[in-house]
């Protein structure tokens, strides 16, 4: 890769590693992914890097699979508000994304949470709005998870929007706090709303006034057709999972073409694949590492799992390290696993198993070489400057703007890709040296949010 | 008065209260008070330090779904999530106490049960929540979640029957909390590389609680916090809220008015909990701790205290005593300490002082009062404990899942 490419800056963040079984827990390195002091050292690595920011998942249920706890990955998480309010006092420019639910709380809840996350970090906070509604997850919720599948994105919509009324409510001049005349405010009631719609009937005053952004960063996660249209319409950014040429840039180009509509610019809304890496000293030590690394990831009893999500029937008498099962899938509701999002990839599961057992037929793989093929193979493999101009190369040919860092160890495995990628970026011009802001905004290169009105409307089109 | 330097037969525990810029409706004004930065993390992070340079249990921090009014422009209005603002100081302070005020009425116990779990490991061991029920019309309509609620008339006696329901509810919510709480047993987490099992999926359990309001499965996304059972506080003025501190609570918070006063209410309210179901079906044999709540004018002058509160109470108006619910004290930190000690001899375990002037009423306190009872030997000279917990002399609670599996 040439050194006077155009230039275009490379979008870095990093995600805490989840409970699924990317994070390695096996491995001697891995410490807690709960004690402060992991989510300190990895948010102060992630800084270290002048990245972006810090990315939070989120699950409301712990999984099941075959009626009992899922116990082969790591279980448990903190809260995701906590955490990223607790991190917002031991860092300084890192932006602070967590995964909210839209379903399972209410938006005027939510709203004063990331608008005081907003406060307590001084400009930071970023909202992965998601929507699900599994019955599962409803089970530890007042509300239930029942809605007919056509209200899903109706009601995430709304309720996005209710939030979005909410961040706008105080305009930022309320506030005089004049000693002398003993004036606190300039009118009373400030942050008054009312939303009456199929989903929510609310109405009154939000308490939290205008936060440093305004209102959070927002991200959208989920690639349907309504999700690009939901991203489209109100996003600042969409985690995607495609992060391939041939996969990034067609639907980068889709969903960059569709924010002419909604009278935005192509800037307006980042798009930012996750991405797993293996670093080595060269191209091959680096596959080397890949190839164990992906090996502590899928087990063989975690193959037998995979497989018994798409197959949906109990396979553990099957030997991981032999041919696929000859039986087929059972079609119909899924009883093998719930609190999972992988599931829903295998719509037609016959005919996965069928391109399943095709593929391991051809190459000759056992179940756990086929899983391993399959599920874990890692994004970008090789030495720092191979990666580096991977990276680059994506982001000059718009497959993405940047990337969603998934290391796979807690809280170290950030280190080698900022210690050892990063100054290669820095140095080629395309990644900061410098944070360019204090806020998220600033630093994603998003326009900011104008008082009481919204950058996604016609009030953007002017700025 | 037991001013002489007696050594104290039990400790006394102090807590303060935080609220805008102080509990005084005119404490805005004051010099040394800062409206302008109510929002930032700056303001409270020094206030907790210097609750801490002071030695003092813990920190509460005022909460609620509403304005603080809606129709004055001469009053603190705008105020932050209390439990973010708690997690912002898990990693800036050491010893604190922080417990947040949250809304039992309006809120999923899944989240608040994980959120202050979170805050516990965050803390490492220093998290609490003050529970409390929302009656009021205008904070059910910004949830909209409790039409009954929300049709109430504003400023209204709300129907007893209306009332015992919501605190019925705040019982079964601290009830999923807590059992939230337990429902990982502490030696979950396995990391058995070997069978390649990283829990012990036997030692997670489901809280499965059916209540009016709300159904809840379980277990908790966050593993046992490190006290086991994160203090649980609430406020007590009547004898449905003493029921539900009798029932739930490992703290109350009481406005007595005087010694008399503060005896009569910890008699009832200890009488109350000899009736509740022992743990884990309730508190009802677990040890309580009783703080008595005073709003303070505190000033080292004779006499300044009570012209500050003059001064104040001019400015805003009308007298701070006319509204407050709690005992308003204007003197000096050594009358702060007779009364401190009095009420302790009364049978309280300490008091929740509220600042009527922030930072001028807690300077006085972390300088003041506690150094006139240290010199009384009446307060710790340094923090000592680890948890919350154990400085409130409370023993972690064993797990309820696994006494059960021990029972077998």
């Amino acid at each position: 890769m040439s050194r006077d490419t155009t230039g275009r800056q490379v979008h870095l963040a990093a995600h805490f590693p989840g409970v699924n079984n990317t994070t390695v827990w096996s491995d001697p390195a891995a410490g807690s992914h709960i004690d402060p002091d992991s989510f300190v050292r990895f948010a102060q690595t992630a800084e270290r890097g002048k990245l972006d920011f810090l990315f939070l998942a989120e699950g409301l249920r712990l999984r099941e699979h075959a009626g009992r706890t899922y116990d082969l990955d790591v279980v448990g998480r903190p809260d995701t508000f906590t955490i990223l309010a607790a991190l917002a006092g031991v860092t300084t420019h890192l932006g602070l994304t967590g995964t909210i639910s839209s379903t399972f709380n209410e938006p005027y809840e939510v709203a004063r949470q990331f608008a005081t996350l907003d406060h307590l970090s001084e400009g930071r906070a970023a909202w992965n709005v998601v929507t699900s509604w599994d019955a599962f997850t409803g089970e530890n919720f007042r509300r239930g998870g029942f809605l007919a599948a056509d209200q899903r994105y109706d009601r995430a919509r709304s309720f996005l929007e209710t939030a979005l009324e909410l961040f706008d409510s105080w305009r930022g001049d309320e506030v005089l706090a004049d000693k002398d005349t003993g004036r606190f405010l300039r009118a009373p009631g400030p942050g008054a709303f009312a939303r009456h719609d199929a989903h929510f009937d609310v109405s009154g005053h939000t308490t939290v006034p205008r936060s440093p952004q305004g209102r959070p960063v927002v991200f959208q996660a989920g690639d349907s057709e309504e999700g690009r249209a939901f991203a489209a319409e109100h996003a600042d950014a969409i985690f995607t999972r495609y992060a391939t040429l041939e996969e990034g840039r067609p639907f980068y180009a889709d969903v960059k073409a569709r924010l002419a509509a909604f009278g935005r610019r192509r800037d307006d809304l980042l798009v930012l694949p996750a991405a797993t890496f293996a670093l080595g000293d060269t191209d091959a030590e680096a596959e080397e590492v890949a190839r164990e690394v992906r090996r502590a990831q899928v087990s063989g009893a975690t193959a037998i799992v995979f497989l018994e999500q798409v197959w949906n029937r109990d396979l553990s008498g099957y030997d991981p390290d032999g041919p696929l099962p000859d039986v087929d899938p059972v079609v119909g509701e899924q009883v093998m696993s719930q609190g999972r999002a992988s599931v829903r990839q295998y719509r037609d599961p016959l005919a996965t198993a069928r391109a399943w057992r095709e593929r391991a037929e051809a190459e000759g793989l056992s179940i756990r070489e086929l899983m391993i093929e399959q599920t874990a193979r890692q994004t970008f493999v090789g030495s720092p400057t191979t990666v580096a101009d991977t990276i680059q190369h994506l982001v000059e040919a718009e497959a993405s703007d940047g990337f969603i860092l998934v290391p796979h160890l807690t809280p170290g495995g950030l280190d080698p890709f900022v210690d050892r990628v990063v100054p290669i970026l820095q140095e080629r011009g395309v990644h900061r040296t410098e944070y360019e802001g204090t806020t998220l905004r600033d630093n994603l290169g998003l326009r900011p949010v104008p008082a009481g009105g919204s950058s996604t409307t016609t009030a953007g089109a002017s700025a | 008065m037991p001013a002489d330097p007696l050594v104290p037969t039990k400790p006394l525990h102090l807590a303060v209260a935080l609220d805008g810029a102080g509990w005084h409706p005119a404490a805005w004004r004051e010099p040394a008070a800062r409206p302008t930065e109510l929002s930032s993390a700056r303001y409270w992070t020094d206030l907790a330090l210097e609750a801490e340079a002071g030695l003092l249990d813990l920190v509460t921090l005022e909460d609620a779904f509403r304005l603080q009014s809606t129709d004055r422009t001469d009053v603190v209005v705008g105020r932050l999530d209390a439990v973010l603002v708690a997690a912002r100081l898990s990693l800036v302070t050491q010893h604190v106490g922080l417990v947040p005020s949250a809304t039992a009425t309006h809120t999923e116990p899944f989240h608040l049960s994980k959120a202050v779990a979170t805050l516990d490991h965050a803390s490492r061991g220093r998290a609490g929540v003050r529970v409390q029920v929302s009656l009021r019309p205008d904070e059910a309509a910004h949830l909209g979640r409790r039409p009954e609620l929300t049709a109430l008339v504003p400023g209204s006696t709300p129907d007893p029957a209306l009332v015992e329901d919501v605190f019925d509810e705040a019982r079964d919510w601290t009830e999923v909390v807590r059992r939230l709480w337990d429902s990982w047993e502490d030696d979950a987490e396995i990391r058995d590389t070997a069978t390649g099992r990283f829990v012990d999926a036997a030692k997670l359990h489901a809280v499965d609680v059916d209540s009016p309001h709300f159904s809840v499965r379980g277990p908790s996304t966050t593993p046992r916090p490190p006290q086991g059972q994160p203090l649980v506080a609430a406020l007590s003025h009547v004898p449905v809220a003493h029921r539900f501190v009798a029932r739930s609570a490992d703290l109350g918070f009481l406005t007595p008015h005087d010694a008399d006063d503060a005896r009569r209410l910890v008699t009832a309210v200890r009488a109350e909990r000899q009736t509740q179901p022992a743990w884990p079906d309730g508190a009802g044999d677990q040890p309580l701790r009783l703080l008595g709540d005073v709003a303070v004018v505190l000033d080292e002058r004779p006499g300044a205290a009570a012209e500050r509160l003059a001064r104040l109470d001019e400015a805003a108006g009308a007298p701070l005593a006319g509204t407050s619910d709690a005992l308003v004290f204007a003197g000096t930190p050594a009358e702060l300490a007779d009364l401190a000690l009095a009420w302790q001899e009364a049978g309280l375990d300490g008091l929740r002082l509220r600042p009527a002037v922030l930072p001028d009423d807690l300077h006085a306190t972390t300088r003041g009062l506690v150094l006139e009872l240290q010199r009384r030997g009446a307060f710790r000279t340094e923090y000592s404990e680890r948890t919350l917990r154990e400085r409130l002399g409370l023993a972690r609670p064993a797990n309820r899942y696994a006494l059960t599996e021990a029972a077998r």
